[in-house]
């Protein structure tokens, strides 16, 4: 089971502050997002309104369907874990039980899965855990809650090297069996980039772009080759970094190509390589400062 | 795996493409599924499935509906002819591009050829069925989807 969502026309401000300001999107069921901004673009403010964690200043928030706010229905199938998480000051598997009640489609067996993967004690308390721990214990509670919204929004960024990547997989093979429309944000990208389907960036409470992650790729290309060559060759484009080496200019364009672009690059003897989604991140949410 | 610079799916094609015609994956074999790509890989299950999507319109592939993906009879001529037929733009002309470049004579470029061609007493077709496959072509039952 998967939930659609529908954002009109958001804003959320604190007191005079905007974090948000006129967000329209659709996320579709069943889709794995990345939400990318950098810190204090929003992501927060976004996750915690369609969670209903939060009301919005204006504008419409739809979870399937209908307005998530103080809606038993939509709420028990829509999980947001945050860093750090939201738990009760209990014992690892109080907090376990609790959820277990309050999630129609929890699966016990996966969670004691998860817990025996992460090593998580269940007779401490939480607030004796230290931050990886509390960071997995919030990647149990998402994951076996099985919400048809889930929402990681930094959680799993406590978990050291070996835990994140024994995350991604617990989540890739859940996910598998049983689709369901989660959302990830981040600021780790090279790290995520390939979990994702579609990738939507904030910069400044608005967004950026939503586009699919595969071809948000491959909108970003370098041209390598002789100076002289290049600048030629990247006339008229947008040129978003150079890098220099001797003689060879490493130029970073984004768009696409015109056609014949590639044959003429071959023919000229030019380089042409993609963009790493992390690159091409800075240099979108970089080029706003100047403005 | 998969660092390279094309896209995801493009590198998976490829990979099973590369095992069809070496023959560590043999026809009605079946390929790993699009969870064992999602978790041996790290990627979305949507990547996986565009590849296989890709090579089942080539006819590389086939789908068993509720089994999975396996390799089409007659994927591995196919793909042995597309490549006969790109043989001569993909890897002969970038030959003779670099002779000319560096200056080295058809004549040397030539002799070499026929003596590598004349040490191998190879088959020259194709059309032999593959050797049996390579363990690491078959699905890893060690992580097995729950």
């Amino acid at each position: 089971m998967s939930f659609a969502v529908e954002v009109r026309d958001l804003s959320v401000r604190y007191g005079r502050s905007t974090a948000l300001e006129g967000v329209s999107l659709r996320l579709e069921p069943g889709v794995i997002y990345g939400l990318l901004g950098r810190n204090g673009a929003g992501k927060t403010s976004l996750l915690s309104t369609i969670a209903a964690f939060q009301r919005a200043s204006s504008g419409t928030v739809l979870v399937d369907g209908e307005d998530p706010y103080e809606n038993a229905r939509v709420m028990a199938g829509t999980c947001l874990v945050r860093e750090g998480g939201d738990f009760p000051e209990e014992r690892v598997k109080g907090v376990l039980d609790f959820a277990a009640r309050l999630r129609p489609l929890w699966d016990a067996e996966l969670a004691a899965r998860l817990v025996d993967r992460f090593e998580l004690p269940l007779d401490k308390k939480v607030t004796q855990l230290s931050r990886g721990k509390r960071s997995a214990l919030g990647v149990v509670v998402g994951l076996a809650s099985r919400a048809p919204l889930t929402m990681f929004d930094e959680a799993y960024l406590g978990l050291d090297a070996p835990s994140r990547y024994a995350f991604y997989e617990a989540l890739l093979e859940d996910y598998a069996e049983h689709p369901r429309t989660i959302v990830l944000s981040s600021h780790l990208i090279e790290e995520v980039e390939r979990l994702f389907e579609r990738v939507i960036i904030l910069d400044k409470g608005a967004v950026l772009l939503e586009e699919e992650a595969e071809s948000l790729r491959s909108r970003g290309r370098t041209v390598t080759g002789p100076q002289e060559v290049v600048e030629d060759f990247v006339a008229g484009m947008r040129v978003v970094g150079r890098a220099q080496l001797g003689r060879t200019l490493q130029a970073t364009v984004v768009g696409d190509l015109p056609p014949g672009a590639e044959q003429r690059a071959a023919e000229a003897g030019l380089e042409l390589g993609s963009v790493p989604l992390q690159d091409l991140f800075v240099h979108l949410t970089s080029k706003g400062e100047r403005g | 795996m998969f660092d390279g610079r094309e896209p995801i799916y493009l590198q998976i094609a490829d990979q099973i493409r590369e095992q069809v015609v070496s023959g560590a994956l043999a026809e009605d074999e079946q390929v790993m599924s699009t969870t064992q790509y999602a978790t041996t890989f790290r990627i979305n299950p949507a990547t996986a499935q565009k590849a296989f999507a890709e090579l089942v319109e080539e006819g590389v592939l086939y789908k068993r509906r509720g089994l999975g993906m396996f390799v089409a009879p007659g994927a591995r001529s196919r793909l042995l002819e597309r490549r006969r037929a790109s043989f001569f733009a993909e890897v002969v002309d970038p030959v003779a591009q670099q002779a000319r470049v560096l200056g080295i004579p058809l004549a040397e470029v030539v002799a070499r050829l026929e003596e590598l061609m004349a040490g191998a007493a190879q088959p020259a077709d194709g059309a032999q069925p593959g050797t049996p496959a390579t363990p690491d072509s078959t699905p890893d039952p060690q992580e097995e989807p729950r």
